[in-house]
């Protein structure tokens, strides 16, 4: 039964992947983005990660793909971008000889290794995920204990990025004859 | 977690093809958006093989790790689009080619 949820949630994935790829228009890709971030998600509740799973269809999914369809609007980009023209000579053959590669030693390496790492070690205590806790009472005990500075940090990632988008996207107001930030 | 023949290679096999189709895609586009999905199908990868690899070493780590990606993807994309933005105001239809103009 896992075997069959893994190998059509990887279809779906693929699939979605190449069409984010290959699709003239942003909207499609946008589109075939939410395809395989669904078929992540699938993967993260065959793996007993639901908190994770509802976070990727809700932030992902929702939030995210959401913001590029927002900007693909506003831009007025929709209008397909001709694939056919190559405007630097070799580029599309080399791209594909360059992710073969990166697949290739990718492949190697982590497929390779795998045993190796997933022979390494197994957790105890809090981290264990065959615990009785539920998931996302596990992530959150570990979160804000020993991950407390990262999450603080974040906290001022995030800060960060809301002020600096709006920094970047304002206009620059010259009524008031104050400083003239030009965004 | 019963995956009897399901082992994390074949999780960690996805992820790789994953990641290299966006390589791809991010080598290919020259529309900056689009090149953005394709920076998130690469961070989807990584992620699929987080939680793999957690689940692997039943370590919750995999998890958190995932985690901290979803939040660094959401500000990757908030400033890049905000990035987009303020440059297609300037310059309509810009192109992944044209930021060679900002060399001086």
């Amino acid at each position: 039964m896992a075997e069959l949820v893994f190998l059509v949630a990887a279809l779906i994935i693929l699939v979605g992947a190449v069409g984010v790829v290959a699709s003239r228009n942003p909207v499609h890709a946008a589109l075939f983005l939410v395809q395989t971030l669904v078929g992540v998600a699938v993967l993260f509740v065959l793996n007993d990660a639901h908190f994770l799973a509802a976070v990727q269809v809700v932030v992902y999914a929702g939030a995210i793909v959401i913001l590029f369809l927002f900007v693909i609007m506003l831009l007025g980009v929709d209008k397909a971008e001709e694939l056919r023209i190559e405007p630097i000579f070799g580029q599309r053959p080399l791209a594909a000889v360059v992710g073969a590669a990166l697949a290739a030693l990718l492949g190697t390496v982590v497929i390779g290794g795998a045993d190796v790492l997933t022979g390494l070690r197994r957790a105890g205590g809090d981290r264990a995920l065959d615990g009785d806790t539920t998931d996302i009472e596990r992530l959150g005990r570990v979160l804000f204990s020993e991950y407390a500075f990262a999450v603080e940090i974040t906290a001022a990632l995030l800060t960060v990025a809301v002020v600096g988008a709006v920094v970047l996207t304002r206009r620059a107001s010259h009524s008031d004859g104050s400083t003239p930030v030009d965004a | 977690m019963d995956l009897a023949g399901l082992s994390v290679g074949w999780y960690l096999a996805l992820s790789v093809a994953l990641f290299a189709i966006g390589g791809i895609g991010l080598l290919v586009r020259r529309n900056p958006l689009v090149m953005f999905m394709c920076v998130e199908l690469m961070l989807n990868a990584v992620n699929v093989a987080f939680v793999a690899l957690g689940a692997g070493l039943n370590d919750v780590g995999g998890q958190l790790a995932v985690f901290f990606v979803l939040v660094v993807a959401a500000t990757e994309v908030v400033i890049g689009l905000a990035l987009v933005v303020a440059i297609n105001r300037r310059r309509s239809g810009a192109t992944a080619d044209d930021v060679s103009l900002l060399k001086g």
